[in-house]
């Protein structure tokens, strides 16, 4: 260091040395330490975001974008616009109920898991986490094609297989050649149900272990002494002290869920079926499609970001409370 | 009387055990069919995947799907290795950056105390809650003045940053647990700031990296709706998601092929994510539960 500091110019070093002594002074290194990141989460979110506000107050759209009419103020035009659009009602209804049915059975699922891998023994536990781990490693993209091979009604396995079913088993379907994507949003959220509970489930297994982990053995030996059931050891004992994990699992289940886009606008089939389109699909689409309207756009994304951010402050409040900020 | 009561017990014990073992069985087995499923699927010859009555294994195994992934010859954009190669090239960019920049914040946030410290903390939590669809929009339109559609460079930009909330949330714990007392004792023997942070702090804090390191890789290389926004008709240069999702929604049921696809991009991650599972699970589960 000494040499590199011989080498400067004397002037050059006399200013660095200011400079070091000014963030000194003013205690400004935290600041100056934060100030690629502040820089780089600007460009991604809050630039972003300040614009997408803009937009909705517009009628920014194709003939904006190539200059060939200029942008105009339109009040809250595009919001009552979206709130008129019943498809913007069928696709909230579709999000809504699709998270509500995904959230509780990939928690019970999960924490089912967790139980048994916590009960395994050593080998077992590790293969069956294994296994787990596979189906989580799996990308949303891979998974959502294979899905939708499995799915699909040339070829596709599942077909296959509950057409050799009995028909007191599987209804009277005629499943030979059943097509599960473009049927319908029933049909088609479906296959999303039984694709994101397979892959969400591990890390709820994961994360729950880990939080038995924590549990003194002593209170499960004293409960097991006092002839205490399983169901019930779970509901006075793990539970309780699990219950902090359980709520942050729940608010991420719910945000990952309303907010999944990769799997629905693969398994729906790009943005071809406008009736099976959730939340995101439908604001991608009043976005992107041709001819394209970033005001309406917008507008859906704000009342999006909202929507999320009545779950976010849950979140936040419930990390704070376990003391995140220490 | 207290012998039968015991080998009762000792009976009831063993039929649990073997139920767990055997539910544990069950659940491996059903959640690894799908990706044994797209696996055997890749190796099987065009007549057996539309046959009738499917088969688990391939009878005649071919590698005929993955000669015509790497040809170029099925998706028609061009060898998978270029999509390879571009994948690599944004994840291994953002990720460094992400980590050289995530590193500073959490030192800025675990080392001192200043005003704002606080409310840049809550900042981190909500800003990773905004929905990536709701600003998609103006990134689109913002990324276009900047020139940077349709290339590397701007994929590398938007997830280095969008990596940072989690990263500096992951790291700053890792840099509150090396002691005070060992950079004040470097500090009194006249080492400088640079030094302290290089031969000290750095080193002790690598695990930490390399956990978030992790965590941004992941993200970076499944990351979907940025890429497909950006990309869009530029097929050089795609990454292997958006390579994926264009061989699959170009139809022609090409499923052997489309599956080799996928199963030469989901393997690497899998092994991946075999290879660092401890750091992964301690990881992720301190940044979901602890925060």
């Amino acid at each position: 260091m000494a040499e590199t500091a011989a080498a400067l110019p004397g002037a050059e070093a006399r200013a660095s040395a200011r400079f070091a002594g000014f963030v000194r002074r003013r205690r400004l290194a935290p600041y100056l330490l934060l100030l690629p990141a502040l820089a780089g989460i600007a460009l991604v979110y809050f630039w972003p975001l300040a614009q997408v506000v803009l937009y909705s107050l517009q009628n920014f759209g194709l003939p904006q974008v190539t200059g060939a009419a200029p942008t105009q103020w339109v009040g809250f035009g595009n919001f009552t616009s979206t709130f008129a659009d019943p498809e913007f009602w069928l696709s909230l209804r579709i999000t809504v109920v699709f998270a509500a049915v995904v959230v509780p059975l990939t928690l019970v699922t999960g924490t089912l898991v967790g139980l048994l891998l916590n009960r395994l023994g050593r080998r077992m536990s590790a293969f069956v986490s294994t296994a787990a781990l596979l189906a989580w490693a799996t990308p949303p993209v891979s998974a959502s094609v294979l899905f939708y091979w499995l799915f699909n009604p040339d070829g596709g396995l599942v077909d296959w297989t509950l057409s050799k079913l009995p028909h007191w088993l599987v209804g009277s379907t005629n499943w030979s050649g059943f097509n599960w994507t473009t049927t319908g949003a029933l049909q088609a959220y479906t296959v999303l149900t039984v694709l994101v509970v397979w892959q969400a489930f591990p890390f709820i297994a994961v994360t729950t272990l880990a939080g038995l982990k924590t549990v003194p053995a002593e209170l499960y030996e004293a409960a097991r002494m006092d002839g205490a059931t399983g169901w019930r050891v779970f509901w006075r004992i793990t539970y309780p002290l699990l219950k902090p994990i359980f709520l942050v699992l729940l608010l991420l289940s719910v945000i990952w869920d309303f907010n999944i886009f990769t799997q629905t606008y693969l398994i729906t089939g790009g943005l071809g079926n406008r009736d099976e389109f959730n939340l995101s699909l439908y604001l991608y689409d009043k976005a992107f499609t041709f001819p394209p309207s970033y005001g309406l756009g917008g507008a859906i994304a704000l009342i999006f970001t909202v929507i999320l951010l009545v779950v976010t402050v849950g979140y936040v409040r419930a990390s704070v409370r376990q003391g995140a900020l220490t | 009387m207290i012998s039968s009561t015991r080998i009762g017990a000792r009976t009831a014990r063993r039929t649990k055990t073997i139920a767990l073992n055997v539910t544990g069985v069950l659940v491996a087995l059903v959640t690894l069919f799908p990706v044994f499923w797209m696996i055997a699927t890749a190796f099987k010859p065009s007549p057996e995947i539309y046959s009738l009555t499917p088969r688990l294994l391939p009878a005649h195994p071919t590698l005929g799907n993955f000669s015509q992934v790497i040809s170029g010859q099925a998706a028609g954009i061009g060898t998978v290795w270029l999509f390879f190669r571009n994948s690599l090239a944004v994840t291994r960019a953002a990720v460094l950056i992400a980590s050289v920049v995530s590193l500073l914040a959490s030192v800025a946030v675990a080392r001192f105390r200043f005003r704002f410290r606080a409310s840049f903390l809550i900042m981190l939590l909500i800003v990773q809650m905004i929905p990536g669809q709701a600003l998609i929009i103006a990134l689109f339109q913002e990324f276009g003045r900047l020139n940077l559609l349709q290339n590397l460079l701007g994929l590398i930009l938007v997830y280095a940053a969008q990596a940072l909330p989690v990263s500096i949330w992951m790291l700053r714990n890792f840099v509150a647990t090396v002691p005070r007392e060992l950079e004040e004792a470097a500090a009194i023997d006249g080492a400088t700031a640079l030094r302290i942070f290089w031969r000290i702090l750095f080193p002790l804090v690598a695990p930490g990296l390399v956990a978030t390191s992790i965590f941004s890789f992941i993200t970076a290389y499944n990351e979907f709706i940025v890429a497909l926004t950006f990309l869009g008709q530029a097929h050089s240069t795609y990454t292997l998601p958006i390579y994926v999702t264009y061989f699959f929604s170009r139809g022609g049921a090409q499923w052997g092929p489309i599956m080799a696809a996928s199963t030469m991009y989901t393997i690497p991650v899998v092994i991946f994510f075999l290879i660092v599972r401890r750091r992964l699970v301690g990881g992720l589960v301190a940044g979901a539960v602890k925060g």
